[in-house]
């Protein structure tokens, strides 16, 4: 199937799920399906740089609270509007991600997740210390009263960006896996010298596979503070982006657009109906559990796992 | 602000106490990380649990919790060995990735923390020794025995790693690993034993240390999420596989946050410990005296 | 027949009305079971259960049983409104409280405004500023300007001291709420006229706080004004007494020293300090429905692992549900307006005093205790039970003594 079909089937699929949700009249399917939306975007993109280019990001909080804080920045200076914010906070996450490429890819891959932890200690740091956008006293952004095409919930209208983001942040993922892009990422995870020395523009490419993986991410964080009301540092920040933007690749499988789709639905629900069910400590023990479980029994992830049961080659 | 002497005095002393006990949590991942390419992201996690540990044991009986723990040390190890005989299993025998490792110790770190807080329930601990209140001044620099205790007995034991790691045969048969694990096994070393042992003994400094943070802080089972970062940028900063490396990347995390403490704004410190990190990775990759 | 009919009719109607009445009055909220804030989440929902078990005993309200719905919100913001949107539209809860803390109110702001729906908050540091919801209502005492309410009980104490401080030093964790109450802290210094001669802030992970002391003393304030959570308070506290402090007045805003864990942690080194409190065993008779409550407390919280004092928030986390309870009895039903209405025009009758809310939904008047430690020897917890180890300084009508200065 082409890119372009794909793209096209992916919207439709996107535009049904968002009209069909206009039938649903309890908001707790929204909140929770705008959670799990959130970490579909999140793992595809991490897989961009993780799965299909063999380099572990450890600061995924880092791009996300990038995209966060810029709609934050927009908000108390211009009051700009929703579709600004996106733009805005892809970009300066998708430049951050550029910047930290060129920076930090030239070395070993463990070294680059070193590099990404630190980055997200610094940004924290440095957005604690910033008063404009609240710093560690926090932010508080405002739900607007108008709401566009007949919405009459503002969480209706944060879903459907959320499916409009993920239907995007999944194309993406195709064009670059079924391009030469994503022929010279596999070439770089499978053996980098091997790959520069067959001409492979590696420098390049790594930078491009980050700059598209945090702006994606960020792009994730760009509603966050319309979602909470309230955002401070620690919220941004919190360590769940990391470990699940591992985790729900890791559980999917890293190969194809459709492992981190498949994880981040997985994982995603589990942890958004353990939360309003066992809902105590037992959350986190579940979790760990899975992740200990999945990673031990399904190497490959669930794709892995289904393209060695039924053979054939993935899509 | 004055810049006084006893003000810069105070901070290197402050720094360097700092630095030694962060050379102690970080000594462990020096060993697994940077020796075996082991990712136990759970290793604050164990060092979480060596507090607990010490402090039940130091507060039933009234023992000394950084002698409890060295006295429960030899538990960690087999803990330590246990654990990496099923990394071993399901992981490196299989030659996947260290990324499954990782999210493997995870999950570790996860379960650990929620077992503690079943355990021993969310409220901060402290562990109270005799020597918890005691300050010895030298001129007009301070020398808070909560802290010099800890920075004694850390430099004992990274120094005893050391010591083990170079002059001992299965400690050098460590740093053998490390470097060729073929030509050891060729050599009929069995390595799997060798790497066992190492990983055990990492954890077993993770216990030990866990008693030097109940001394100086206190201790709620969250808190491990706080030390990954450290622990790793002081391995890096200082050069994988090197000891003295880590020791050296302790100390300047230390000083660097007490100078930025003292002198500049407590709020910039983890900027300034972890800039040096990235600066260090861009500049020379391999840290100060990695391989 | 008649008089069959009529008995029919009424049993018929008293079995309806049986049955309606057993239809349980479900209540709904977040609260940290896990996290940074578990410590005191866990404590408010001891005190809330034990209202829940007083309440049924009585035989409810209004003849309904009273059910908790709960969910833990791992003291994280992102999981306020998946909860909350729950509670109220699968769960269907007839009525919603807060959880602890700012983090974890403001998120649920605006599900209530969007729902007309009358929401009481746990401890949330002047969330309404700027949401200017007429349906909101704070347990917390600080009064109707939260920032200003926080810190005056420490700032009239001090500029009552004679001679006049002129010099202060603030200082507090990198966190929601000691930012929040710097910031008030700094409204205050203006309006004294005192000049700041330290103002930084630290990592809440800090580790070692000498540093800081060190740099605090070297500006030589008059008072120093701290505002943190329990780690880090106990971490500054063991400082002051490693480093040595020269300041006239120490404290301010310290959460932490309100709970056993520290009181016995740090025993002596508390002295002379000056912080706030909620309740103290000084001014037990100011409260005396509050005795009769905390034995209940602190039974469950020994086994429950949680503090076991109970001075800080439990007494709160039970008045907010009094104040709730006798909002439904006195409308006789539950609608939200109505009960909105009530709560701001009427006062409460709570284990932790007499309740008014101003009309942005906070107390209407601050009733902080500021107070100073004094006398503590050793490390056990039986003498924080009774009078004698602390200075009630302000409000007026609580205070039993005048602060001792300086510090060190």
């Amino acid at each position: 199937m082409s890119n372009a079909r794909f793209g096209l089937a992916v919207l439709a699929v996107a535009i049904v799920i968002a009209a069909a949700s206009r039938l649903v009249t309890n908001d707790y399917f929204f909140s929770a399906a705008y959670t799990v939306l959130q970490f579909v975007v999140l793992a595809t993109a991490w897989n961009i740089l993780g799965g299909y280019t063999g380099y572990v990001n450890f600061g995924s909080a880092a791009f996300f609270a990038t995209g966060a804080y810029t709609s934050i920045f927009l908000y108390k200076a211009v009051h700009a509007p929703l579709p600004v914010m996106i733009v805005c906070g892809t970009l300066m996450a998708a430049l951050l991600g550029l910047a930290v490429g060129y920076l930090t890819l030239r070395m070993r891959g463990v070294f680059f997740a070193i590099a990404t932890l630190a980055l997200s200690v610094v940004l924290y740091t440095l957005v604690v210390n910033w008063d404009y956008v609240g710093g560690a006293r926090g932010a508080y952004i405002l739900q607007p009263r108008q709401m566009p095409f007949g919405f009459t919930r503002y969480v209706q209208v944060l879903f459907s960006t959320m499916l409009l983001m993920a239907a995007f942040s999944i194309v993406v993922a195709r064009v670059i896996e079924t391009s030469a892009i994503g022929r010279g990422l596999a070439a770089i995870r499978d053996d980098e010298l091997a790959a520069e020395c067959a001409g492979v523009p590696t420098l390049r490419l790594k930078a491009l596979a980050a700059a598209t993986s945090g702006g994606l991410m960020g792009m994730a964080g760009t509603t966050f503070p319309y979602y909470l009301s309230y955002v401070e540092p620690g919220a941004a920040f919190n360590l769940s982006y990391a470990v699940n933007s591992i985790a729900m690749p890791l559980i999917g499988g890293m190969m194809s657009w459709m492992g981190p789709l498949i994880g981040a639905l997985l994982l995603g629900t589990v942890q958004q109906v353990v939360q309003v069910t066992v809902s105590s400590e037992w959350n986190l023990l579940i979790v760990g559990f899975l992740l200990v479980a999945f990673v031990t029994a399904a190497p490959r992830g669930i794709m892995g796992w289904v393209s060695r049961r039924f053979g054939g080659s993935g899509p | 602000m004055e810049f006084s002497s006893a003000l810069f005095l105070n901070a290197i002393v402050a720094g360097l106490l700092l630095g030694g006990f962060y050379a102690a949590v970080s000594v462990g991942v020096s060993i697994s990380f940077g020796m075996l390419d082991v990712v136990n992201i759970a290793h604050p996690g164990f060092i979480i649990l060596g507090s607990y540990i010490a402090f039940i044991l130091s507060d039933r009986f009234g023992w000394d919790p950084i002698a409890v723990s060295l006295a429960v040390s030899p538990l960690f190890f087999l803990l330590g060995a246990v654990i990496y005989r099923i990394y071993y299993i399901c992981f490196e025998r299989r030659g996947q990735e260290s990324l499954r490792g990782l999210a493997f110790f995870f999950g570790i770190l996860f379960i650990t923390e929620v077992a503690l807080v079943l355990v021993f329930g969310v409220d901060y601990r402290m562990a109270r020794t005799a020597y918890s209140d005691t300050t010895w001044r030298l001129g007009s620099v301070d020398f808070p025995l909560r802290l010099v205790v800890p920075f004694l007995v850390s430099l004992a034991m990274v120094l005893a790693v050391q010591a083990f790691l170079t002059r001992t045969f299965f400690g050098r048969a460590v740093l053998a690993v490390a470097q060729d694990p073929l030509a050891l096994r060729l050599m009929g070393v069995r390595t799997l034993r060798v790497k066992e042992f190492a990983f055990a003994l990492s954890i077993a400094t993770a216990g030990i240390a866990g008693a030097f943070l109940i001394v100086i802080q206190p201790v709620q089972p969250s808190l491990g999420r706080e030390y990954i970062g450290l622990v790793f940028a002081v391995c890096v900063l200082g050069g994988l596989g090197s000891i003295w490396g880590t020791l050296a990347g302790a100390f300047i995390l230390g000083l660097a946050e007490s100078f930025t403490s003292t002198f500049f704004g407590p709020s910039w410190a983890p900027a300034v410990s972890f800039g040096l990190l990235l600066g260090t990775l861009a500049l020379r990759p391999s840290g100060l005296f990695g391989r | 027949m008649r008089r069959l009919i009529t008995w029919f009719g009424m049993v018929l109607g008293a079995a309806a009305f049986a049955a309606a009445a057993q239809q349980p009055l479900k209540i709904g909220f977040g609260m940290s079971l896990t996290g940074p804030l578990a410590g005191n989440g866990k404590a408010a929902l001891i005190a809330m259960e034990i209202w829940k078990d007083d309440v049924n005993a009585r035989g409810g309200i209004l003849g309904r049983k009273v059910e908790f719905v709960y969910y833990d919100d791992q003291t994280s913001p992102s999981t306020v409104p998946s909860i909350y949107n729950k509670l109220l539209d699968v769960d269907k809860v007839d009525l919603v409280v807060s959880g602890y803390g700012t983090n974890v109110i403001a998120p649920a702001m605006p599900i209530m405004m969007r729902r007309n729906m009358m929401f009481m908050g746990l401890f949330g540091m002047n969330v309404n500023s700027k949401f200017d919801y007429d349906q909101y209502f704070q347990i917390m005492p600080s009064g109707p300007e939260p920032g200003i309410g926080w810190t005056k009980g420490y700032f009239e104490t001090a500029m009552a001291l004679e001679p006049k401080p002129k010099t202060i030093a603030l200082v507090g964790a990198d966190a929601e709420y000691p930012a929040l109450a710097l910031a008030g802290a700094r409204e205050q210094v203006k309006r004294s006229g005192l000049k700041v001669v330290y103002d930084k802030s630290y990592p809440p992970n800090t580790v070692d706080f000498s540093p800081i002391v060190r740099a605090i003393g070297a500006t030589h304030p008059d008072l120093v004004y701290v505002a943190s959570y329990p780690p880090d308070s106990a971490g500054m506290i063991r400082a002051v007494n490693e480093v040595g402090l020269k300041t006239r007045m120490f404290g301010g805003g310290m959460v932490g020293t309100q709970f056993a864990a520290l009181r016995t942690q740090l025993g002596p080194m508390l002295n002379g300090i000056v912080n706030y409190e909620t309740y103290a065993p000084e001014v037990a008779d100011k409260f005396p429905t509050l005795e009769a409550f905390l034995p209940k407390y602190q039974a469950r919280a020994v086994k429950e692992g949680v503090d076991p004092l109970g001075y800080y928030l439990p007494p709160f986390a039970y008045a907010m549900m009094q104040v709730i309870e006798q909002a439904i009895s006195a409308t006789k039903g539950l609608d939200q307006a109505k009960l909105a209405q009530y709560m701001h025009g009427n006062e409460f009758d709570t284990v932790v005093g007499k309740v008014r809310f101003a009309g942005n939904g906070e107390w209407a008047i601050p009733r902080m205790l500021a107070v100073q430690y004094h006398d503590v020897a050793g490390n056990d917890l039986a003498q924080w039970k009774k009078p004698g180890r602390v200075t009630v300084l302000s409000p007026a009508e609580y205070k039993t003594g005048s602060v001792k200065t300086p510090y060190q």
